[in-house]
Formats: C-alpha cells, structure tokens, sequence
C-alpha cells in the first residue's frame, strides 16, 4: 500500500530526550571499530534519527522490514559527546512513486538541551511495495 | 593527495552487535529469510554500518579533524553470508583545503570489487 501523500512536510513530535553516556559512545564506538576518543563517532547521529524514523514508520503503520535505505547526510555543528541530552525531530520532504516503491525524503534535526541544533540528518527511505 | 585504502571484514556477529549499538534491529540485517521477502538477496549489512567503515577510514586518516559534513547513497547491499564474512574496501582521495580551510574527501567504498556507496564524501576541518 502506499504512503500518503498528505505527508509531505509534516513534522513529527520530536523523539524523547536521549542522554548520552561515555558507555553509550564506547558501545557504539566498538560495535564500528572504531577507537573512543572522547567525541562520538560521525554517524552515531543515526541513533537519534532511526528513533524518529521508527515512531514516523509507527504512526504510519509502515512495515520496517519493508525499508532499504536509500541515502543519508549529516551536517554537524558540533562533536556529540557524554552528557549531552538529544532529541530528534523528523519531517517528511518528500514522497514519489517508483516502480511500486515509495522513495520518502525526510530530515531528522538532532537538537541539545538547549534546543541548540547539534545534527543535522536527511535520509532518503526506500519502502518496498508487497508486489515489487 | 591519496590515503591507503582499509579493508574491513564484515561477519552476522557484527551487525547483530550493530543492531544492539545503534538501535536498528531491522531483521533484514539478520534473517535470510525475511531479507528473501523484500527481493533481497540475503541478509544485507545496515547501510549505516557501512557508512561507519567509510567514516572510521576517515577518522583514522585524519585523527583529531572535525568532521563537517558526510554524506552517502547506499548503491548496491552489502551482502553477509552466514559463514565467514565478506571484505569492504575504503578508499579515499583528499582535495586541496579550500578557501575556508576545509578539506573534502572523496570515498570509493567497494565490496567484491562493486561499488556499495554512491558518492561517498566527508568534509573536514584539519588542524
């Protein structure tokens, strides 16, 4: 079935205040390889905005099994590191049709405490029809 | 200026240790057979831990650079067979800085000798 396209830019309630932890950041760290150095690594962002694609896909009662990602980009203010306490706040961009998938373009702003925007994260979603 | 390409084994143990880092328990990322039902081929690596390969190349190119920007399209899956893994090559080509001082790097990210990333760049800032 495909997704609505009323969606297109509608902005999601911003995810629960995740805080994050040097055990958080080590975990993530390793699970990449990568060596803790105090600063998250670049792509621990997605921690955030998977969370908001996962309420997004929730609310619109899309199958997760049934998303391949397409595309993603971070443009950051700053490093992320322990202690900061993060939201994420989700918008579709877009939507098209193509070849039975439906291509959703959304953008997740990663933002601290202070409401002051630490990430920002566009994904582009690809949603296998039944059929394709 | 060209870095030395990395090479990063990839096995199921990984992503299942991924899924648990990053939140992303997408079961294409760990059931053949739920992976076989979206047209897949088999259980396929988490974009997003490909893309960490490609920024811990980065990091470890660069140590102590702040990262601006990174970007990626996810061209072609990573696919993990049960038994043993499969190898992700990164390789990368550093511009000149330009007038701001920022330095980008342009990524080859390969499987196989396929390209798994469409566009592969991470803009830094060197110290």
């Amino acid at each position: 079935m495909p997704v609505d396209q009323s969606l297109v830019g509608r902005t999601f309630p911003p995810t629960r205040p995740y805080e994050v932890t040097e055990d958080r950041l080590r975990d993530f760290a390793a699970a990449v390889g990568a060596s803790y150095d105090g600063a998250a690594p670049p792509t621990f962002p997605i921690v955030l905005a998977f969370e908001a694609m996962n309420a997004f896909l929730e609310a619109e009662s899309v199958d997760l099994f049934r998303i391949v990602h397409g595309e993603q980009k971070f443009a950051y203010e700053r490093p992320i590191v322990a202690g900061d306490v993060l939201t994420a706040t989700l918008t579709v961009a877009s939507l098209r049709q193509i070849a039975g998938n439906d291509i959703i373009g959304t953008t997740s702003e990663v933002t601290d405490a202070s409401g002051a925007r630490v990430c920002s994260t566009s994904a582009t979603l690809v949603h296998r029809g039944a059929d394709a | 200026m060209t870095l030395d390409a990395r090479t990063f084994s990839v096995t199921r143990a990984d992503l299942v240790r991924y899924a648990a880092a990053s939140g992303d328990h997408n079961p294409i990322h760990q059931d053949d057979d739920v992976a076989r039902s979206v047209g897949l081929p088999g259980v396929i690596a988490h974009g997003m831990y490909t893309m960490a390969l490609a920024a811990r190349a980065v990091t470890e190119w660069f140590p102590g650079a702040e990262v601006v920007s990174l970007g990626c399209k996810f061209t072609n899956p990573v696919v993990v067979p049960a038994d043993g893994g499969v190898d992700v090559e990164v390789a990368g080509e550093a511009k000149e800085p330009d007038e701001d001082g920022l330095t980008t790097v342009v990524l080859t990210v390969t499987c196989e000798g396929q390209k798994v990333l469409g566009m592969p760049k991470a803009v830094l800032r060197v110290p």
